[in-house]
């Protein structure tokens, strides 16, 4: 990690989603408050990891960063500019910063698109590579960098397996040569041991590509493995954030403490996992 | 609890389940046998796709519709389950065997009262007036820690959360206090918290009532934590199998191996890279040839395309069987040099 310069920060952030009733006389009887007041940095280079359970807030979170939800209070920061509130092409601009890899790679990807083109649809919006012939070298490129046979550029997704659709969705978010890159539960929908082969190739981008990481997850091991920090959300709220080693050796906030007890296999008592 | 030497509550032997579809025929479960013993628990453990949700769906019954063709034992108490037709069969579902089901939230109906689908479990079962299975369906919401059960028992289960939910299942599906209990991924669906009070809750149960628990899961943590005895499935086969610490601490099969070391841990150093088991699970109509490992196995020699293994009992423990072509000494020695 470099000397800590600040790609992003995230302040007193809050989107509430409003209840109505009624459809003709619509009237709000209320608020979920799925972000209630965050505020975080992430630094340059670095994987950051937010935990918590379902409801927490976490996605949430994660398309707020992405602007892809409109906050209702709080700003977000991306190398010292506020984003907060970009429109058009500004906001376009910034977007080929951040890109996301998302959890389901079943409906995240487009069934009736080959994987070429899936892959080279961020070229399109963005109007780069206009040639035809560097275009597709340029996604063959990425093919061959996320471990997928560059020649099965013709195929559509369901001709692949999950940990390979998955591998899609990576190329797809590394097209443009984002700086972040925000993954929202990348590995859950995947099995234990295609699981391990999604992680490493995430590490490996990341270390080639110089790529700072936010990697989404309610799974307590897969983030200990793969962050440098952790946040914990609760109840749209960041209960503890610390570096790796302190937050898994010496939690400090008792839902963290419950959290990290609560995962089968952790107690020490009586049997762990050993290899 | 009982002694080794009783008779198994359940054994199932050579059980094979094979689906006709338009592209051929999936072998989904190849010859599998395993015992479980009363008041035990067996935990199943394999990837999507290697056959054990099939496999603890067969002994139900469960797979009969679907134009399965079933072989093999089921027995259950001395009776082959594979034998029997619908009506005997159903005497024991729900009865003398219970299952609860991965997901939650679409194993209830979403239109009937969480109280009335409970109460449905009980009178399948038991002559009993309609005041009387209220009471043991609230008496049941109440033993898997539902709050306030006499209140709630009256809730649509949308009205209940996800554990709730599975807390409502297993209530059904303790209506009749089983001897057997077969869990198909029971806390899948669930937040880690409520995992572990459902686990907590399966194992307390386990005690109180003296059941038997089969637990599929892909989840190692889990069966680490609950079970007594773990089988290992890869594409339709058990590979491996022992006693959960047997299996844990030493484990024999290569695609065991692989599967606890790709699992990040929570204790323990944080490598730089996980060990992935290369390639992915294979296609269940067209299996490998031999050991249905070997495309995925760094260890695998060329004969062993040819030659299918055999579950055999390790010489120093009969209990911990494992089908590999390895030579016992050379497996031992490379778990060793690689932890």
């Amino acid at each position: 990690m470099s000397a800590t310069e600040v790609l992003m920060e995230v302040r007193d952030l809050q989107k509430y989603f409003q209840i109505t009733r009624g459809i003709v006389l619509a009237r709000k009887s209320g608020a979920v408050k799925a972000v209630d007041g965050v505020s975080f940095e992430v630094i340059k280079g670095e994987t950051l990891g937010i935990v918590g359970e379902t409801g927490c807030g976490k996605s949430t979170t994660a398309r707020l960063m992405m602007r892809l939800l409109e906050p209702t209070a709080g700003t977000v920061r991306f190398e010292g500019n506020d984003i907060t509130h970009l429109k058009g092409r500004q906001l376009k601009a910034v977007r080929r910063e951040l890109q996301m890899v998302f959890q389901d790679p079943y409906s995240s990807l487009n069934p009736r698109k080959t994987v070429g083109s899936i892959v080279a649809e961020p070229f399109a919006i963005h109007g780069m590579h206009k040639d035809r012939a560097q275009r597709r070298e340029r996604v063959k490129e990425l093919m061959d960098t996320v471990g997928l046979n560059p020649e099965h550029y013709n195929r559509y997704p369901h001709e692949f397996s999950g940990g390979q659709r998955q591998r899609i969705g990576v190329a797809r978010a590394l097209a443009l040569g984002p700086k972040l890159l925000i993954a929202d539960e990348p590995v859950s929908a995947l099995d234990v041991s295609i699981q391990a082969q999604v992680l490493n190739l995430l590490r490996e981008c990341q270390r080639e590509m110089g790529l700072t990481l936010v990697l989404i997850s309610h799974d307590l091991s897969v983030v200990r493995h793969m962050c440098d920090r952790v946040a914990v959300m609760y109840e749209g709220r960041i209960v503890e954030l610390a570096e790796n080693e302190a937050l898994y050796g010496e939690p400090k906030h008792p839902y963290t403490k419950e959290l990290l007890a609560a995962v089968p296999g952790a107690r020490k008592d009586r049997r762990t996992i050993t290899g | 609890m009982s002694t080794p030497g009783d008779p198994p509550l359940l054994r199932v032997e050579d059980l094979r389940v094979e689906f006709p579809t338009e592209d051929g025929v999936v072998k989904a479960v190849d010859g599998i046998t395993y015992e479980v013993r009363r008041g035990r628990t067996l935990g199943i453990v394999g990837e999507s796709g290697s056959g054990k949700t099939v496999a603890a769906m067969t002994v139900l019954g469960l797979t009969r519709m679907q134009g399965a063709k079933i072989s093999g034992r089921v027995v259950f108490e001395g009776v082959d389950l594979l034998g029997l037709d619908e009506v005997a069969l159903r005497r024991i579902r729900g009865n003398e065997i219970a299952m609860i089901f991965q997901d939650p939230s679409t194993a209830l109906h979403p239109l009937y009262r969480v109280g009335a689908q409970l109460n449905e479990a009980v009178k399948a079962h038991q002559n009993v007036t309609k005041t009387q299975a209220r009471a043991r369906t609230i008496e049941l919401l109440d033993l898997v820690g539902i709050p306030d059960p006499g209140n709630r028992v009256d809730d649509y289960p949308h009205e209940f959360s996800g554990g709730m939910k599975q807390r409502a299942m297993i209530a059904m599906a303790l209506a009749n206090e089983p001897k057997l209990l077969i869990a198909d991924e029971p806390t899948t669906a669930l937040d880690v918290t409520v995992q572990a009070q459902i686990l907590a809750l399966l194992e307390r149960l386990r005690g109180e009532l003296g059941m038997a628990i089969v637990i599929v899961t892909h989840d190692m943590g889990v069966v680490a934590e609950m079970a007594d005895e773990i089988a290992v499935m890869y594409a339709g086969r058990i590979v491996e199998t022992a006693a959960t610490e047997a299996l844990l601490n030493s484990p024999e099969h290569p695609y065991t191996w692989g599967l606890l070391r790709s699992i990040p841990t929570l204790d323990g150093p944080r490598l730089e890279r996980l060990e992935p088991i290369k390639g992915s699970p294979p296609s269940l109509i067209d299996p490998p040839s031999g050991c249905h490992f070997h495309p995925r196995c760094e260890y695998a020699q060329p004969d062993h395309a040819r030659i299918d293994p055999e579950l055999l009992p390790l010489p120093t423990d009969p209990a911990h069987k494992v089908a590999c072509l390895l030579e016992p000494k050379v497996r031992r020695k490379l778990w060793e040099e690689s932890t």
